[in-house]
């Protein structure tokens, strides 16, 4: 990271991303079209079921395909037990050493041993729901065009209910938890986008909506944003096509869908006077717990509803075209388009991810805090940017401690 | 035992090169046994979950990725002159990833799909495996690797053992799980017969073909499967697809073409 300072003021801030291209989109040309669930998902190892979801639901809808309302079900139950990995992972293993003052959990678990053991006891609930309906908790197999390669059976689910009601319990604690830490005093006026579907809160499908006023079909996604090439990154900035940027995630979908979490999330919420919208980024960490409230929550509420479906999945016929998909990955919104030709063949891939949606904004702020803390050493400004950056949960090789701060005062 | 001098636990790095984070996610999967780990070893590097960072010389460095960088490139010799014993971990690092799907294209096309000005992108033309560049002690396969898999060979390092990690194909894992199998009985096009066994089977018993995460077992017979492939009724463009994807570089899947 790159900051200058000219006579107290700071005049420039740029995170600089060197994470070597690995170029998905342009190997995804040429391949079939049922291909991209199992290649999209090896983008990121921390969020693999939200690169399924949104490349099966592209091409799903631009095929035509109806999926099995119980399918679906088993969809969003997978989802759910990733977003209870992965948020338990950011706050307990990434974000509350943070706060706490410790280099790592380990470090944190000589002190606070019964605290990251029920952290651990989270995590594996989510990904234990990611082993049974996914096959294995990193890059599930099990999800295809039309539905799933086999629907698991009502009392393989049952085996789940123990550890997640247990997990529900933790997960109220965090809230709790995380709502007593020590937050910088910062807020951000920016706009807040998510996916928006009456009914539910936004995980596995919807429209895209915001706190702007904001609410359009996936198929009106390019119209309304733009990706930029900048040269100190080698992660693409999004932003409005107006060019201001916008931010997604947890407090984006707190904002818009407070009143679609289940009810016990949002006396949690209440309960430790969080209000929507909340514009401190710091406080994310209480946002995420919420949702992990709702989403062990709500995947409970999933396997008592579930009944096994007449077929794992419907037959897709590829179609000429653009489809448009996209899904909440525990850190924000995930946008994919495929153009296919009439066989099936991908011609062309666009894949957005939360973490580059949200640079723009992730340098704004970055800018913000380090104006309100030129007072601190190299050292201590280094490790509150650090702070600063997992408040967003960006892909973890940015989010992780990697940063190496460079400060030019004159 | 009053009085013995506290045993030093050995040093353990964990390395990130081109990779999705997986693999080492994987060491914080091991729920149950992630806080026994780590009072048996000293976790010295891993960013991934810790910010303190402990110098070198290491014990035992786990390396996930694939070297697609000059800057990677130097850095992986460092890794390897600060590190006892070197076990990679995962298909990028072991076989260059799906990302070695640049290595049968040309990157310069490449980098322009994606990206909007091309000249702000330093990249190799090839991705590939860390035993390229340096020597390897240990390669643990799998797109990703399987966690008790790691558990075992970070056990069997720490020993100064062999890793129990048998190199036999997927297959023996189908009938061992007792799995019905789904080329025989379904017709599915599976690489099961090829594929370097350590998943558990996991494929076949969601009714589904293995894709070949793991990549090539030893001395597999890749010209028979892709001629039952074929019976089957594969069109050598699927044929082609299967072998080209998370091991697309390991030979003798590089190799295996429907023509």
């Amino acid at each position: 990271m790159h900051v200058r300072i000219e006579g107290g003021r700071v005049t420039e801030v740029e995170l600089r991303i060197y994470e070597p291209p690995r170029f998905f989109e342009a190997f995804l040309r040429g391949r079939d079209f049922t291909e991209a669930v199992d290649i999209t998902s090896r983008i990121c190892g921390i969020c693999p079921v939200a690169y399924q979801m949104s490349a099966v639901t592209a091409m799903e809808s631009l095929c035509g395909a109806q999926i099995d309302p119980q399918v679906r079900l088993l969809r969003r139950l997978l989802y759910c037990g990733e977003w209870v990995e992965s948020h338990a992972l950011h706050i307990f293993m990434l974000h509350a050493p943070d706060f706490l003052g410790f280099d790592s959990v380990v470090a944190m678990a000589r002190d606070h041993p019964q605290v990251v053991a029920d952290a651990l006891a989270l995590k594996k609930a989510g990904n234990d729901v990611m082993r049974v309906i996914g096959g294995r908790e990193i890059h599930p197999i099990n999800l295809r065009v039309g539905g799933v390669h086999r629907a698991p059976r009502k009392a393989e689910l049952r085996t789940l209910v123990e550890s997640l009601e247990r997990g529900r319990e933790i997960a109220l604690a965090a809230v709790e938890l995380t709502a007593t830490l020590d937050f910088p005093d910062y807020e951000q006026d920016i706009e807040l986008v998510s996916l928006g579907e009456p009914g539910e809160y936004p995980i596995d499908r919807g429209r895209i909506v915001s706190t702007a006023g904001l609410d359009i079909g996936l198929d009106e996604y390019p119209a309304n944003f733009v990706e930029r090439h900048v040269p100190w990154s080698h992660a693409l900035h999004s932003q409005r096509t107006d060019g201001t940027p916008y931010l997604v995630g947890p407090l984006a979908r707190f904002a818009t869908s407070y009143d679609r979490l289940t009810p016990l999330a949002r006396e949690a919420a209440a309960g430790v006077g969080l209000r929507a919208p909340e514009r401190n980024p710091f406080r994310s960490i209480v946002v995420r717990s919420v949702e992990l409230v709702h989403a062990v929550d709500e995947a409970l509420a999933l396997i008592d509803a579930y009944e096994e479906p007449d077929a794992p999945a419907v037959e897709v016929a590829p179609r000429a075209g653009t489809g448009h998909g996209a899904s909440e990955a525990p850190r924000g919104l995930l946008y994919h388009r495929y153009e296919l030709d009439a066989d099936g063949t991908i011609l062309d891939a666009t894949i957005i991810p939360p973490t580059s949606q949200n640079q723009t904004a992730i340098e704004a702020d970055l800018r913000g805090v380090v104006e309100r803390s030129l007072d601190l050493t190299d050292e201590a400004l280094g490790r509150r940017c650090e702070q600063t950056i997992r408040n967003y949960d960006p892909c973890i090789s940015c989010a992780t401690h990697f940063l190496r701060l460079e400060v030019e005062r004159s | 035992m009053n009085g013995a001098p506290p045993r030093r636990r050995p040093k353990l790095a964990v390395w990130k090169f081109a990779s999705c984070d997986g693999c080492q996610l994987t060491l914080l999967d091991c729920e149950d046994e992630l806080l026994a780990l780590a009072g048996e070893v000293e976790i010295a590097y891993f960013p991934e979950a810790s910010s303190a960072t402990v110098r070198g010389p290491y014990d035992l460095s786990l390396v996930e990725g694939s070297i697609t960088t000059a800057d990677d490139a130097e850095r992986i010799v460092n890794v390897r002159n600060a590190s006892r014993r070197l076990v990679t971990i995962g298909a990028c690092a072991t076989a260059g990833g799906i990302q070695a799907l640049r290595n049968f294209a040309d990157v310069d096309d490449f980098v322009s799909i994606v990206y909007a000005t091309p000249s702000y992108i330093s990249t190799l033309a090839t991705s590939t495996p860390i035993s390229a560049h340096v020597d390897v002690d240990f390669e643990l396969r799998g797109c990703p690797i399987d966690k008790h898999q790691l558990i075992e060979v970070i056990s069997a390092q720490l020993a100064g053992r062999r890793p129990r990690i048998a190199t036999t194909s997927v297959c023996t894992e189908c009938k061992r799980r007792g799995t019905i199998c789904v080329m025989v009985a379904h017709g599915t096009p599976c690489l099961g017969p090829v594929t370097h066994a350590g998943c558990g089977a996991i494929c076949p018993s969601y009714n589904r073909g293995c894709y070949g995460c793991f990549g090539p077992m030893e001395t597999p017979n890749v010209a028979s499967l892709t001629a039952q492939m074929r019976e089957l009724g594969s069109s050598e463009t699927a044929i082609d697809r299967v072998f080209h994807t998370y091991n697309a570089a390991a030979e003798p899947f590089a190799g295996a073409s429907g023509g």
